[in-house]
């Protein structure tokens, strides 16, 4: 890996300060230092976040659940708080990779880092959510631009994240078998005025599939989606799915969803 | 470079090292621990895992900088007055590794399972080690050993 200053940020002002278009911030790294290390991403600069304590902890209001940044997997997988308000949101956060993973990632991390296959990034767009970055406040749904590209510039850090408690929801995802990284990832949520089914993993970058949430809308039942086919010409093919397999996976988890709400 | 100040194994450590220095590197190369071994080295294998403040972590994807101030335990760190630890044990005596690569990984990680689900599963001792690759075993008697381990800890 080749060399870069390390720096220990105290607050979000000082994090901002240090970072220029040559930086990365430091959260979990479990997406940063692999990169690093396979040459696929270097920095002039790395600098370390952990230490900024309001970027750290679970707050439940009445309408919804704000997790700091810096919210390691592990942690939302366990909170009572998460468990009662959003069970989904937990249960997806049980999901991520591996204990080690999860002992270290942050959910900010993974919002951030927008991976295709990533399973927060769903999360987001199926419960609302509002991105609160040191600057400003970023709806999901103008959050997640395409592949590993977001609204974030340069220097902006996720302070936290806010999502909507839904009326009922579930996520389910058809995992890679090595990587638990979701082949596909439907995220279904049922709020008051709106249903979402957010999909990750099938295209690029994940979005809101405007058909399923149109036919449960107008019922809300695993057989209201039960033959659609979904037009598969831009989805993801590799060695792990076709395109064809995908656009099939989204049905088929999206149903299961609805069937767990 | 940069001061680090470490609890190693119950041992106080201060040592300079470079900014991109890994902790398993570190580890190995600076302090002569090598029985935590580098597999992959991409974070997938998990025979490099550690304790950070009794959390498992796989050290070759954190920065010595980064654990500034923590407490590590690795695998030389488990036995007490050369007395294996349970998990130890168990993995011996059940055959629980053949050519031994994967094992430390796999015993941290199991002994952190333990610290946290005292009697797990079947399922849920497979779903834990997820994250630790055996080559050889076909995890069966892995699966074992920290079944035998959990009754003796």
């Amino acid at each position: 890996m080749k060399n870069f200053n390390y720096h220990l940020a105290k607050d979000s002002k000082e994090a901002s300060k240090l970072s220029s278009s040559n930086s990365a911030f430091l959260a979990g790294g479990m997406t940063t230092i692999p990169s690093m290390k396979l040459g696929l991403a270097s920095y002039k600069d790395l600098i370390d976040i952990k230490n900024i304590k309001k970027l750290s902890g679970i707050k439940v209001s009445g309408k919804s659940v704000t997790i700091g940044a810096t919210t390691k997997h592990v942690e939302v997988a366990n909170s009572k708080e998460v468990k009662k308000a959003i069970p989904s949101l937990a249960n997806l956060a049980e999901g991520i990779g591996d204990p080690q993973v999860r002992n270290r990632g942050t959910i900010g991390g993974s919002v951030a880092n927008n991976d295709p296959s990533a399973d927060y990034p769903s999360a987001c767009i199926a419960l609302n959510a509002t991105i609160h970055t040191n600057d400003r406040k970023i709806e999901a749904s103008k959050f997640f631009k395409g592949m590993f590209e977001t609204a974030l510039k340069k220097g902006e850090l996720i302070e936290a994240i806010e999502f909507q408690i839904p009326e009922k929801s579930s996520y389910q995802k058809h995992p890679n078998p090595a990587s638990r990284y979701a082949v596909v990832g439907v995220y279904v949520a049922k709020h008051k005025k709106d249903i979402n089914v957010a999909v990750t993993g099938a295209k690029p970058c994940v979005y809101n599939d405007k058909d399923l949430s149109k036919a449960l809308s107008n019922s809300f039942s695993s057989s209201s989606i039960q033959n659609m086919e979904l037009d598969s010409s831009d989805m993801n093919s590799d060695i792990h799915a076709s395109a064809e397999y995908r656009a099939s996976l989204v049905v088929t988890q999206a149903k299961k969803a609805v069937d767990a709400c | 470079m940069r001061k680090v100040t470490l609890e190693i194994n119950g041992n106080k450590v201060e040592k300079e090292v470079q900014d991109n220095t890994l902790l398993s590197t570190f580890l190995r190369d600076h302090l002569n621990l090598t029985g935590t071994h580098i597999g992959c080295d991409t974070s997938q294998c998990g025979a490099c895992v550690v304790h950070v403040n009794g959390n498992s972590l796989k050290s070759c994807t954190a920065l010595a900088a980064d654990i500034d101030g923590s407490k590590v335990t690795t695998i030389e760190g488990l036995a007490t007055n050369g007395k294996m630890h349970p998990m130890q044990e168990a993995f011996k005596k059940l055959h629980g590794l053949q050519c031994g690569f994967c094992t430390p990984g796999m015993v941290m990680s199991a002994v952190d399972l333990l610290q946290k689900n005292k009697k797990p599963s079947d399922t849920e001792i497979r779903d834990w080690l997820e994250g630790n690759i055996c080559r050889c075993t076909g995890y069966q008697n892995i699966v074992a050993a920290v079944k035998e381990a959990a009754t003796k800890m």
